[in-house]
């Protein structure tokens, strides 16, 4: 029981430094208050589905970094994409990035782009990795948990 | 989708049951309001659909706005409310949504991460009755009902008291007590209240009420040759009215109509002029396009397919259009901007610059079409290849603009396009021919270099639908080309086609700079191309495939129909068919496929009512490019 408290504790805090590291914003509240009973794994679902997403939009947006001479409206077409899809689940930080992107795509400003780009990856496997590892505690601790838990 | 739809309502518990006549907002209301919503984000789509069930409502969620396009036509009152993204891959949302306006007049919420005001600007000049900013919240869809609730109120105002007006309530009422139809509850309890306050109001002028009224294919087909009759400046509601002689249609029904369709007419002018379209885009705007005083109608189409139009400059396409216009006998000038208008796609697009092209073609388109259709078949020949043109039907719709623009290639898109042109009338039909031999030369010339971009082969493929000989069989050839059309024909293009898809960044980024007018051109183009590569086959071919057409058979005999642009499902030929055939009305590419174009008149007819079957042709407006493609993004 301790033991549980505590896990329970745990996965409270690892959420809430999510927060107030500022790698999740009040969007991803929202998808918490949609998941109820029927639908217990709604979060994870979502997120589950940003990833897949995400990966086709980073590798069309790598390819297009490739291309010589770059093609800014392209490029800010497909970040346009992937930062709705971020912006959706509530992805602060990857959010903050692919606006930098954006801004240096319309100055078209090459050097930025690709620069802003790896930093956008980088949030990005950050996020994915903090938060399979807190879906993961959570479904040990078991979806009830999960669902009631408070803001 | 059907199932769809009755899934959720049998889920969503009875929809809310109108409440007794008594016209009060049932205690369920809004609950059950069927939503659709349209987003190519899957996971901004399952957060969407999620919220919009937890309000209680019922939602039909799709990703891609000819699916979503096709939904509505085929289940008219189906729906309540479309909330619909604004950045999309295959179809801009805001074509969709002017569209959804024309054809359906359904209230369109749209959506977007962009919060910049010029796109919310974009949002409410194309008639959005709401803007909602990404990330949404619950709580912002938790009130759009509002939007239909008003919406129904405005048009019931205007019901008329006269009993054809009443005609147009009563398909609805018989759902109203049934829960079989839980969609319709809301319509029904909404109708009877009106009906009810309509009663009182009887004795009010009558022009204090109209009945709601769809405009569907054809009727917006004879409210196009109405204008184009007048004159786009000397169009005014009365007379249009009169010349529609349509019972039951009330003034203001023409008048609103007539204004959503100004605004569609200035887009497209407005879009076509600037030097937006990034050469890059097309691959040089010189590509193949001889001198612009040797544009024909071809060449317009041409280049409008290529959205190199945008790269011309203003003169040249007021020349082009002037010439066109000057070779109009006949309302020409008129003519063109019913096409514009008819078929929101880009065709008007073209037409603008097919104007010229367009009077030919578009009083030829009738009688041309017969016309072009021989001589395009022996264009088709040649491009054979992809049969995405709508199936047989010939679209002699847009003859105009599409005539121009494909000549051949229009009549491949849809029977729609048919219907317009029939409405032309034979001065079309000289034109055509007239536009379908310049256009046959302008195509190649256009067609030529057209293969050589990206998107040209889409274009050019629109554009070989009119000329059907044109080269553009070679960027046809490629199986990728197929040009889908997609839902307006102007991207559809892209869309189709396989390799092409990233064009549709460049259209969209194109539409961004010159409005979709360009957008829609470069589609329609594909559009046209597809049909006439279909139709291109064989010009007997395509006389067959008409008469296919009037065989009430989808026109798109096997060869066309699944390939052709339309969506990359393919699903039930027919239903490609028809959908394209909606969208190519737009497209006058569609009819000039077909040899003869009055034979598109019984085709269209044909089509139309096997489109009944599946649900309102309401390719009214060009939608060409939706039922096309399901083309994978």
């Amino acid at each position: 029981m301790d033991q549980r408290n505590q896990m329970h504790r745990h996965i409270a805090n690892t959420r809430k430094s999510l927060f107030d590291q500022g790698y999740l914003d009040e969007q991803f509240i929202q998808l918490e208050e949609l998941q109820d009973n029927s639908n217990p794994n709604f979060v994870e679902e979502v997120v589950t589905l940003f990833y897949r997403d995400s990966a086709r939009f980073l590798s069309n947006l790598d390819q297009a970094l490739e291309k010589r001479p770059l093609d800014f409206n392209k490029l800010d077409s497909l970040m346009h994409q992937f930062k709705s899809s971020s912006t959706s689940i509530g992805a602060k930080k990857v959010k903050t990035e692919c606006t930098h992107f954006r801004n240096y795509c319309n100055a078209r400003n090459a050097e930025g782009c690709k620069r802003t780009f790896q930093n956008v990856k980088k949030e990005y496997t950050t996020l994915r990795k903090k938060l399979e590892a807190y879906f993961q505690m959570s479904r040990q601790v078991g979806p009830i948990e999960t669902a009631c838990r408070s803001r | 989708m059907n199932n769809n739809k009755q899934m959720m309502a049998s889920s969503s518990g009875g929809s809310w049951k109108s409440g007794g006549g008594d016209g009060g907002v049932s205690d369920q209301f809004p609950a059950g309001l069927r939503v659709l919503v349209v987003d190519d984000d899957s996971t901004c789509l399952m957060i969407l659909e999620k919220m919009l069930r937890h309000c209680n409502y019922e939602v039909t969620k799709c990703n891609r706005a000819e699916v979503a396009l096709s939904y509505l036509r085929e289940n008219k009152n189906g729906f309540d409310v479309v909330i619909s993204d604004v950045h999309m891959p295959d179809m801009d949302g805001f074509k969709l949504l002017e569209h959804i306006g024309l054809e359906m007049d359904l209230p369109v919420i749209m959506m977007s991460a962009d919060d910049s005001k010029s796109v919310v600007m974009k949002g409410v000049t194309h008639g959005a009755c709401d803007y909602l900013i990404k990330p949404v919240r619950i709580e912002a869809l938790r009130n759009i009902w509002q939007h239909m609730v008003r919406r129904r109120k405005h048009e019931w105002k205007d019901f008329d008291q006269s009993a054809s007006a009443d005609e147009q309530k009563p398909p609805e009422e018989p759902d109203y007590s049934s829960s079989a139809n839980e969609g319709n509850n809301w319509k029904n309890t909404k109708r009877r209240k009106d009906e009810e306050d309509e009663a009182e109001e009887r004795d009010d002028s009558s022009s204090l009420k109209k009945p709601r009224v769809v405009w569907s294919v054809e009727l917006h087909q004879q409210f196009v040759a109405a204008v184009n009759q007048l004159g786009i400046d000397k169009a005014v509601p009365k007379k249009i009215l009169e010349l529609m002689n349509v019972p039951g249609l009330m003034r203001e029904n023409v008048a609103s109509h007539l204004q959503k369709y100004r605004l569609y007419l200035r887009r497209l002018s407005g879009s076509q002029l600037p030097g937006g379209m990034n050469s890059g885009f097309m691959g040089g705007p010189d590509a193949g396009y001889g001198p612009m005083s040797s544009l024909n109608g071809l060449d317009l189409q041409a280049l409008a397919a290529s959205g190199q139009l945008s790269q011309l400059p203003p003169q040249s396409l007021a020349t082009l259009q002037a010439v066109a216009l000057g070779r109009s006998n006949n309302s020409k000038s008129v003519i063109d901007q019913r096409n514009i208008f008819s078929f929101e796609n880009p065709k008007s697009r073209y037409s603008e610059v097919q104007s010229q092209h367009l009077n030919n073609n578009n009083n030829i388109n009738n009688s041309n079409n017969n016309n072009n259709n021989n001589n395009i078949s022996s264009n088709i020949n040649n491009n054979s290849k992809q049969m995405n043109l709508l199936p047989g039907i010939p679209t002699n719709i847009e003859p105009k603009q599409f005539v121009s623009l494909h000549q051949s290639g229009q009549h491949s898109f849809g029977s729609m396009n048919n219907q317009v042109q029939i409405q032309m009338g034979g001065q079309s039909q000289s034109q055509h021919q007239v536009q379908s031999n310049t256009n046959a030369h302008m195509l190649t010339r256009g067609a030529v270099d057209m293969s050589s971009k990206v998107y040209n082969p889409v274009v050019s493929v629109s554009q070989a639908s009119s000329v059907n000989s044109y080269p553009l069989g070679g960027s046809l050839g490629n199986p990728n080309v197929r040009a889908t059309p997609s839902g307006d024909g102007n991207l559809d293009a892209k869309v189709s086609v396989g390799g092409i898809v990233p064009s549709y960044d460049v259209f969209y980024d194109l539409s961004q700079t010159r409005e979709w007018s360009l957008q829609d051109s470069g589609l329609t183009y594909d559009q046209s191309s597809l049909l006439l590569q279909h139709n291109h086959s064989s010009g007997s071919e395509m006389r067959e495939q008409n008469q296919n057409l009037g065989g009430g058979k989808v026109m798109f005999s096997p060869a066309v129909d699944t390939r052709t642009h339309l969506n990359g499902s393919n699903i039930g030929q027919q239903r490609n068919t028809y959908i394209k055939t909606e969208s190519h009305s737009d497209g006058s590419f569609h009819n000039t496929m077909y040899s003869e174009q009055y034979g598109q008149d019984d085709l269209l007819a044909a089509i139309l009512k096997q489109q009944q079957g599946v649900g309102q042709l309401n390719n009214e407006f060009g939608f060409d490019g939706y039922a096309l493609d399901d083309l994978p993004v």
